[in-house]
């Protein structure tokens, strides 16, 4: 007991990792400031391209979304982050992490817009263009609002789980929570600093997850 | 040598494909492996801790709910690395792959538990009642009338979470676990060449394809006869 207390949760550990776990943590709230609004719109566009008139886009881009959504978000980080530089681009890793997060999570969020959007009846967008609104303005105002409300339980685990996969920058060198963490690891020889990361994750995500739940079952009820 | 004799070169070179087309293919057995393994532990175990929130222990509720809580919260590479190199300082010694398997088990077993939850939640309570009332007993109504019910509406995203859970297996890469994109890793590092890399993903993409084409099959039927 006293070892298991030593090796995972060693304060005096815990306060030396502090410092730069609370950098990582940083780096951590500066991604997901990236990466979410990245997904968010580009799961839009995803979306309404994949809804439009015309077919060659509309098929292009459910292939690719679908391509992306099949591999691992790990791989498509690796394959950016180490494949790219064979053809002469070299990414930072921030970068990198950014590229691949914005494939991998517009094309999720976009299937979610998408369900959304078919979730609203054909006669809203009738009714809308006939009071005399543009298209924009119908989509914008009448459609987007009812689709968003329909699948917001969705869209709010989706981004539980996009900022977990920030954690995956961790992989490429970048220094956010995870990576701080492991190297205070390495140094001290104690996993308590990991500890301290998992603390850090789950005192932000544990609320959201309740929430999560809670939307879904009254969606559910 | 033109630009695009160098592209193909580095990105599609036959020669280097043979030599690890070999070593991608067992990556890609570990890769199968790990996900099997993944899917019947997790999906049991949550299943298993979904039964047992329906007897309604207090405390027994309360330490599940936090189970699933925790482990729907944390990245999973951060418990992997956890267990990894936590573990073998208190004595718990794991292979890699057991460590991949326990990990990614819990976490499904979080999700199965959440989903197979709200499915017993959502069949209604006549159901319970005139089961009961028909001299079945608690466990009987629970196994016979309500579970039938409740894992068909729960098959959906069960299937969706069960995919993104097998996708995790990608993680096993950080601790060594020779699996499709560790192998392919170390070929490039080996080669100097992308091509392994390419077909690392695009193993990732034969195995997983089917499976999102096959779940999306599954979550339409299912949807269908909901309705």
């Amino acid at each position: 007991m006293d070892a298991l207390l030593q090796q995972f949760f060693n304060l005096d550990v815990m306060a030396q990792a502090w410092p730069l776990v609370l950098k990582g943590l940083g780096m951590t709230a500066l991604l997901c400031l990236a990466v979410i609004p990245l997904g968010l719109g580009g799961g839009l566009l995803v979306a309404l391209a994949s809804l439009s008139g015309s077919r060659a886009l509309r098929w292009s881009v459910r292939v690719f979304a679908d391509l992306f959504r099949a591999l691992p978000p790990l791989v498509l980080l690796i394959l950016i982050y180490s494949g790219l530089p064979f053809a002469g681009i070299r990414l930072s890793p921030f970068a990198a992490v950014c590229l691949a997060f914005l494939l991998n999570a517009s094309s999720f969020y976009g299937e979610i817009y998408r369900a959304g959007i078919e979730s609203v009846g054909r006669g809203q967008w009738e009714a809308a263009r006939s009071t005399g609104l543009t298209a924009g303005q119908a989509f914008g105002y009448v459609i987007l609002p009812q689709a968003v409300r329909n699948v917001l339980p969705d869209l709010v685990s989706n981004t539980v789980e996009v900022v977990k996969l920030t954690s995956l920058a961790s992989v490429v060198s970048f220094t956010e929570l995870l990576y701080a963490a492991d190297m205070a690891r390495s140094v001290t020889y104690n996993a308590s600093p990991i500890v301290l990361a998992a603390l850090i994750y789950l005192a932000i995500l544990w609320p959201v997850v309740r929430l999560t739940s809670r939307l879904e079952h009254r969606i559910a009820a | 040598m033109t630009d695009l004799d160098r592209f193909l070169a580095t990105f599609l070179n036959p020669a280097v494909a043979g030599q690890y087309a070999g070593a991608i293919a067992a990556g890609v057995l570990v890769t199968i492996e790990v996900a099997v393994a993944v899917l019947v532990t997790g999906l049991a175990l949550g299943l298993g801790l979904a039964v047992l929130r329906a007897y309604r222990i207090r405390p027994l509720n309360a330490l599940i709910v936090i189970f699933v809580d925790v482990f729907r919260a944390l990245p999973p590479l951060v418990v992997i690395l956890l267990a990894y190199f936590g573990l073998p300082n208190v004595g718990v010694t794991l292979s890699a792959f057991a460590v991949l398997w326990l990990v990614l088990s819990l976490v499904l077993a979080a999700f199965a538990e959440e989903i197979v939850w709200a499915g017993i939640l959502s069949v209604r309570k006549g159901q319970w009642d005139a089961a009961r009332s028909t001299g079945l007993g608690f466990a009987q109504t629970l196994f016979y009338v309500v579970l039938p019910q409740a894992v068909r509406l729960a098959i959906p995203p069960l299937t969706n979470r069960a995919i993104a859970t097998t996708k995790n297996t990608a993680l096993g890469s950080v601790i060594g676990v020779g699996e499709i994109i560790n192998q392919a890793q170390t070929a490039v590092a080996v080669t100097g060449n992308a091509t392994p890399l390419l077909m690392g993903a695009l193993a990732y993409i034969i195995v997983f394809v089917p499976v999102l084409i096959l779940a999306g099959r599954i979550e339409r039927r299912f949807a269908w006869r909901r309705a």
